[in-house]
């Protein structure tokens, strides 16, 4: 069996967002803790792009923000298979990402002349050049400032500059999401061809399920810090297993059928700092019993070859 | 034909710079009836907020309605004085922004908020309006009313604020309301939740409603009729079903082509070239046919217009390019 290029083993995540000492002191305030993420496990195969897809506030940012080292993990582990240089970053914002006072020459060369300190000039130059037509811009364009491009073109200036330091592994935190539908398809037509054409291997990080399905091998769904279901992108549309997961994929509006009236998930997303006991999902699960107040379901590998972290899921309930 | 809610003629909407002139919505003409959600889609810059702020009278100056006329149940607003303007923004059309905490006053509680928005507009005692808040709370299905009514705004959840939000729309009972990308802040389960809201509160009492958004999705699931716009121009604009599964418009066919398909296996994804040109360097004729692999020299010649439902394009309009 090829080994994973990415090893994510119990990772736990936890943030401290008690008030300030003097206030707990005298409001006899108790401490107060996040847990962002709260053991994950996945592994990525080389080549393969592995999607973490939830809601706003499920964690899957903390992850992009664990495996590249900017936060350190509480517990737990991630192996990087690889060489640590080779690993490389594309941001959501494409107006926040890319230093405005910077020319997009200067910007896309800094990873060469930080992990290839002999370049040349007239060498990193030509490369930036290089680069620049591969994502489909011109080399002309690395006399120019961010400003003077659109969201899309940035993008494509992001993901220029993750590509020059040769990466092997890009970690995607939600390229496209600030962007319009039809630079969308450029910017995701483009990651793919790339793909392809340079073996990389993708973490990719959406809210985005339709999107998803598009780019990801292997999708895990997050809730509350915890992967609920992890599947090969075709089954997890055929046969998604978890109750949160069939929610998800209900309330995608479907194009090939307009105008459908349905019943939306009643609910929101609980705090993360004080979660519901047991499965987290149950006071929205339509499926929920007595053991899912009381006990956190695993994706423990008698249950559904470890895909789905849910009981009723594993009794083979499906429906209400 | 019954008088439409809202009837659109023809409206420009012009900002005098020092470059010279820019048109931000380019000869618009819609209609909205009782009960109807008509969704204006379309990309960044398209016009699509600017023609909503312009019915409201909100245009930020110097920013002008330089042509057309915009009717309210029959009645002219585009020539109403700002003070005019007040007595009907609020009563008799209301107005739902993207981003609920912006739309909310952070100091003041939720109750008194509604309660201050339905004194405005109709003559009910403080005791009458609290108890209309609460009502209105409740139709916009928000749960422990009772308790929550005393809040504020930071208390509550984006979805949660978002139906405060339309519950603030909705106190004086108008006409029409401009839901400008109301659900876009949100999680799609949210979002799910707020559109079906929307839609049950257009069904029951009969309000337009204007639904701009840049999700066809959103658009899909919500509107009766679709206006895509395109550069400051309508580019089609016909039932849901029509132009959803059978647009006209090449520009509707690519964006439609872009989105991700939940059930098709695509390679690839279908991409428009290029980007949409930006309102100082419009290209003369038809906006798009920079952009668009079937143009004839017609189409970079002559603009074409449509005031009604149908596809502004030459290809549509007259079946070939002359």
């Amino acid at each position: 069996m090829t080994r994973p290029i990415l090893e994510v083993d119990a990772l736990e995540r936890r943030f401290d967002v008690s008030a300030p000492w003097l206030n707990r002191l005298l409001e006899r305030k108790p401490r107060r803790t996040l847990r962002a993420v709260d053991g994950v496990d996945f592994d990525i195969l080389p080549g393969q792009t592995l999607a973490l897809v939830g809601e706003s506030g499920c964690g899957k940012s903390t992850i992009a923000k664990l495996v590249t080292g900017l936060h350190a993990p509480s517990d737990g582990k991630i192996r990087f298979n690889g060489d640590p240089t080779k690993m490389q970053m594309i941001f959501q914002d494409p107006f926040a990402s890319l230093n405005p006072r910077w020319r997009v020459g200067r910007i896309v060369a800094e990873p060469l002349r930080t992990l290839f300190p002999d370049t040349t000039d007239a060498q990193a130059e030509a490369r930036v050049g290089e680069l620049l037509k591969t994502v489909g811009l011109s080399p002309a364009d690395a006399a120019k400032y961010p400003h003077e491009f659109s969201g899309g073109q940035r993008q494509r200036i992001s993901i220029a500059r993750a590509l020059a330091g040769e990466p092997e592994f890009l970690v995607c935190d939600e390229p496209t999401s600030a962007l319009d539908v039809s630079v969308q398809a450029q910017v995701l037509n483009l990651m793919k061809r790339l793909q392809r054409e340079m073996g990389l291997t993708y973490l990719f990080i959406s809210h985005d399920l339709s999107v998803v399905r598009h780019m990801a091998d292997v999708i895990a769904v997050m809730y509350l810090g915890r992967i609920v279901e992890i599947q090969p992108t075709a089954d997890l549309f055929a046969n998604p297993l978890h109750p949160y997961t069939r929610m998800l994929l209900d309330t995608i509006p479907d194009l090939e059928a307009p105008k459908r009236d349905r019943a939306p998930m009643g609910g929101e997303v609980p705090s993360p700092v004080s979660p519901p006991s047991g499965c987290t999902f149950h006071p929205r699960c339509p499926l929920s019993f007595d053991r899912c107040k009381r006990e956190l379901p695993k994706r423990t590998p008698d249950v559904h070859d470890r895909r789905v972290a849910c009981f009723a899921a594993a009794e083979g309930k499906t429906d209400v | 034909m019954t008088q439409p809610v809202l009837d659109v003629q023809g409206l420009r909407v012009e900002f005098p710079t020092r470059h010279g002139t820019l048109t931000a919505v380019d000869d618009i003409s819609l209609t909205i009836g009782r009960g109807e959600i008509l969704g204006v889609v379309g990309e960044s810059g398209a016009g699509k907020s600017m023609t909503g702020m312009a019915i409201l009278g909100l245009l930020e100056p110097p920013g002008r309605i330089a042509a057309g006329k915009i009717l309210l149940s029959g009645d002219r607003i585009d020539t109403l004085t700002e003070q005019q303007l007040q007595a009907v923004r609020g009563r008799r059309i209301g107005a739902i922004f993207q981003d609920p905490l912006t739309s909310l006053n952070p100091l003041f509680k939720v109750g008194d908020q509604l309660v201050e928005t339905i004194r405005l507009h109709t003559p009910m005692t403080r005791a009458q309006a609290r108890r209309r808040a609460i009502e209105l709370m409740q139709e916009v299905g928000i749960p422990a009313v009772e308790e929550r009514i005393d809040n504020y705004p930071h208390q509550f959840s984006g979805g949660m604020r978002q139906r405060i939000v339309i519950a603030l729309a909705l106190c004086a009972e108008p006409e029409l309301i401009i839901a400008d990308e109301p659900t876009t802040a949100l999680d799609v389960s949210i979002q799910a939740q707020i559109t079906a809201l929307l839609k049950r509160l257009c069904r029951e009492r009969g309000t337009a409603v204007m639904l701009v958004t840049h999700d066809m999705g959103v658009i899909a699931e919500t509107a009766d009729r679709v206006a895509v716009m395109y550069a400051g121009r309508l580019a089609e604009l016909g039932t849901v079903e029509d132009v959803v599964r059978r647009p006209q418009h090449p520009y509707t066919v690519g964006l439609m082509g872009s989105i991700p398909s939940l059930r098709r296996d695509e390679s690839e994804l279908q991409m428009i070239p290029g980007a949409m040109p930006r309102l100082n360097s419009i290209p003369s004729g038809c906006a798009f046919n920079p952009r668009c692999a079937q143009a004839g020299p017609k189409c970079s010649r002559d603009i074409p217009r449509i005031h009604g439902e149908g596809a502004a394009c030459w290809l549509a309009l007259e079946g070939a390019t002359a």
